[in-house]
């Protein structure tokens, strides 16, 4: 039986097909193999997600399903980086689960099923696709920061996660259901003809509920009280997937709400993603000053990177979707390496070092690991020439030329803000002397973390080559201009 | 027509009576039987509405699923109700607020809509006349909604993955009766002829 011939949905939909079988299949592998079938459960994950992105990257745009599923160019450049991303975490995560003695083959399946989501998120064309791929990624997340159940900071972590965002996601159906209730219609590209006839203060109203609930899943403030707590208690290499790929999917997702439904409104919606970005950088920037532990400071520098997401959001172009992308697909592979080098040290009995105090004199024990986070260090608060610098300076390309000036600018403050903390990172590994002795460090966490700031050096200039040309591509026909 | 109305004015009344015996049954338990009869009671009044998949959804999802949950919940936990029923007198007053409250919307909106739907007596509109509201909801379910149905059951696969994840224990100290040990264990694992000198006995 020809599948494509049979049911021609599925020529699009051709990665969330590969991604839903395979985890099914690897689920019923795992029940018989077990735990001790972890290494290999990881491997076929790892496939199904390359698998994924070569199909994701080959499959006919279009959409499909009566509209529920789009696959455009910012969708399939999404899921690309996605499935990558999420390969990588599952190869951190094999390797801590197994450093901990704590193997258990449900972790990667559900990095494979929260992914599943991320897909469906970044491809919903009507608000059900939205809230069903939303909380498909979110409860796999709500699991993964509980993974170690054992540890008391990890279920706190896995619970404040759950409330809070059962909390956000009830924002987010309330809202969905005012837009529904005054469009009409579920679908986007209704929805936006009815907010073209007819512009109503409820559908404004359901809309700033909408955002409420997705600034909740890409931690903006005012709605960023849950990062810093589960950032500390959830699993490092969950920590890692946490700030990449759900951000983005959450991200794609408000753009393509923004921006196909409700891009006749962008006087109103404009004002609230603004308003969270200049909260964020605010947050981000001062909230990061006082961190002592690693991982909260991480936490603080993503809810101020999520200020320069929402103002590439914010200028409502092609070009500030183009900029969206760039940003995602450099700072993802920033707060990779950052998690991974924090990953790799570890003292001699084995203990992590999540401090930042404990950090000092990284450079005279293990300097490819200290030069490897200074780069990343150094990227992500937007030094030149590393990969953070650019994707920046996309968004204020963006933000520029659609006027936002005094915007642009609060991001540059927070900018600097960033640098303090983060120079004074470098300066303790570089100047101080050693505190805590550490121990050698695995071997997968220290290649992701060389690669990842090899990538943003001297990596993001041939990125910017080809990446700009494909994100270029990718925006052709999102949104409406 | 009168059959029908006789049926309504029965079922509607049951409900009624059941939901006050709810609140005022002294034993927990038997409010949880109320509690059902309550939810039997109002499929009735679905079915009567023409809405029989929303009267089987009540059945399974409420009777079979809620109900007998807090039924388990109320024999398992011991919690003391006549503790809990000593407060009574004092939480009336915004018990009473709160319920004239909801009675008074309840009427407002009756009153605002009463010139239309069903409450001014036309039947409700069936999408397609030729098929019952099952087949009509199993139609869209399976068609137009094909792909959030399914994303819809990877969700609930994610929430027995997590529940597994979270709560499952092997606890290798519990002895467990695995019928394949049983069944495969031979006589000579268990079995052993040793010689033993008269008067002696066996020193393991």
């Amino acid at each position: 039986m020809d599948l494509a011939m049979d049911f021609p949905a599925f020529n699009e939909a051709l990665p969330e097909t590969i991604l839903g079988l395979s985890a099914i299949l690897i689920l019923v592998f795992g029940a018989f193999r077990g735990d001790k079938g972890m290494t290999s459960i990881s491997a076929l994950c790892g496939a199904a997600l390359i698998g994924a992105a070569f199909a994701a990257a080959w499959s006919p745009l279009g959409t499909a399903f009566s509209g529920s599923f789009v696959s455009d160019g910012v969708s399939v450049f999404a899921k690309v980086a996605m499935y990558i991303a999420s390969a990588f975490i599952i190869v951190l995560g094999q390797g801590y689960f197994d450093r901990l003695n704590n193997r258990r083959f449900e972790f990667p399946i559900l990095i494979l099923l929260a992914t599943l989501g991320m897909s469906i998120m970044v491809s919903a064309g009507d608000l059900i696709a939205l809230y069903v791929g939303l909380e498909l990624q979110s409860l796999a997340l709500y699991v993964l920061a509980a993974f170690r159940r054992d540890d008391a900071k990890s279920s706190e972590a896995g619970l404040k996660y759950f409330v809070l965002g059962a909390l956000a996601s009830g924002l987010l159906l309330y809202g969905a259901s005012l837009v529904y209730g005054f469009a009409g219609s579920m679908y986007f590209t209704d929805i936006a003809a009815a907010a073209n006839d007819n512009m109503n203060v409820g559908l404004i109203f359901g809309l700033v509920f909408v955002i409420s609930g997705l600034a909740f899943k890409v931690s903006a403030a005012p709605f960023h009280m849950w990062t810093p707590d589960v950032y500390e208690g959830a699993p490092t290499p969950v920590v890692a997937f946490f700030a990449g790929a759900p951000k983005f999917a959450a991200m794609i997702l408000l753009a393509r709400v923004l921006e196909t439904a409700f891009l006749t409104e962008i006087d109103q919606w404009r004002q609230v993603l603004l308003v969270l970005a200049v909260l964020s950088f605010a947050v981000g920037g001062l909230g990061g000053l006082m961190q002592k532990d690693f991982k909260r400071l991480l936490a603080y520098s993503s809810i101020a990177n999520m200020g320069y997401a929402l103002l590439a959001i914010a200028a409502g172009t092609t070009q500030g979707i183009q900029a969206l992308l760039m940003f995602f697909a450099l700072y993802m592979v920033d707060s990779l390496g950052l998690f991974a080098a924090q990953m790799s040290l570890q003292r001699k009995d084995g203990e992590p070092v999540t401090r930042i105090d404990q950090f000092a004199g990284l450079a005279k024990v293990n300097m490819p690991i200290a030069i490897a986070i200074t780069i990343l260090a150094l990227s992500v608060l937007g030094m030149p020439p590393f990969g953070g610098f650019w994707s920046k300076y996309f968004v204020f390309g963006a933000a520029l030329s659609s006027d936002l000036i005094w915007f642009a600018v609060a991001g540059l403050v927070a900018s600097v803000i960033a640098a303090f903390y983060y120079l004074r990172l470098i300066k303790l590994m570089w100047f101080d002397a050693p505190v805590v002795e550490f121990g050698k460090a695995p071997l997968e966490t220290r290649w992701i973390a060389l690669a990842s700031a090899a990538f943003s050096f001297p990596g993001a200039i041939v990125f910017l080559i080809f990446g700009s040309v494909l994100a270029a591509a990718a925006v052709v026909g999102f949104g409406a201009h | 027509m009168t059959l029908m109305a006789i049926a309504f004015y029965l079922m509607a009344a049951v409900t009624l009576v059941a939901g006050l015996l709810v609140v005022t049954a002294r034993n927990p338990v038997h409010s949880v039987l109320y509690l059902i009869l309550a939810f039997f009671s109002a499929a009735g009044l679905f079915v009567l509405l023409g809405a029989e998949f929303l009267a089987m959804l009540l059945i399974v999802v409420y009777v079979g699923a809620v109900a007998v949950l807090f039924l388990f919940v109320v024999m398992m936990l011991d919690v003391d109700f006549i503790k809990l029923r000593q407060g009574f007198a004092n939480y009336l007053a915004p018990g009473a607020v709160v319920a004239g409250i909801l009675a008074f919307e309840l009427i407002f909106v009756g009153w605002a809509v009463a010139g239309r739907g069903a409450a001014a007596g036309n039947a409700p509109q069936a999408a397609r006349p030729d098929a019952t509201n099952i087949q009509t909801i199993g139609l869209e379910l399976y068609t137009t909604y094909a792909y959030v149905f399914e994303a819809a059951g990877f969700v609930l696969l994610v929430a027995m993955i997590g529940a597994i994840v979270l709560t499952l224990r092997h606890r290798t100290y519990v002895k467990r009766q695995d019928i394949y040990k049983q069944v495969t264990r031979r006589r000579k694992d268990a079995v052993a002829v040793v010689p033993a000198k008269t008067g002696e006995g066996i020193q393991e």
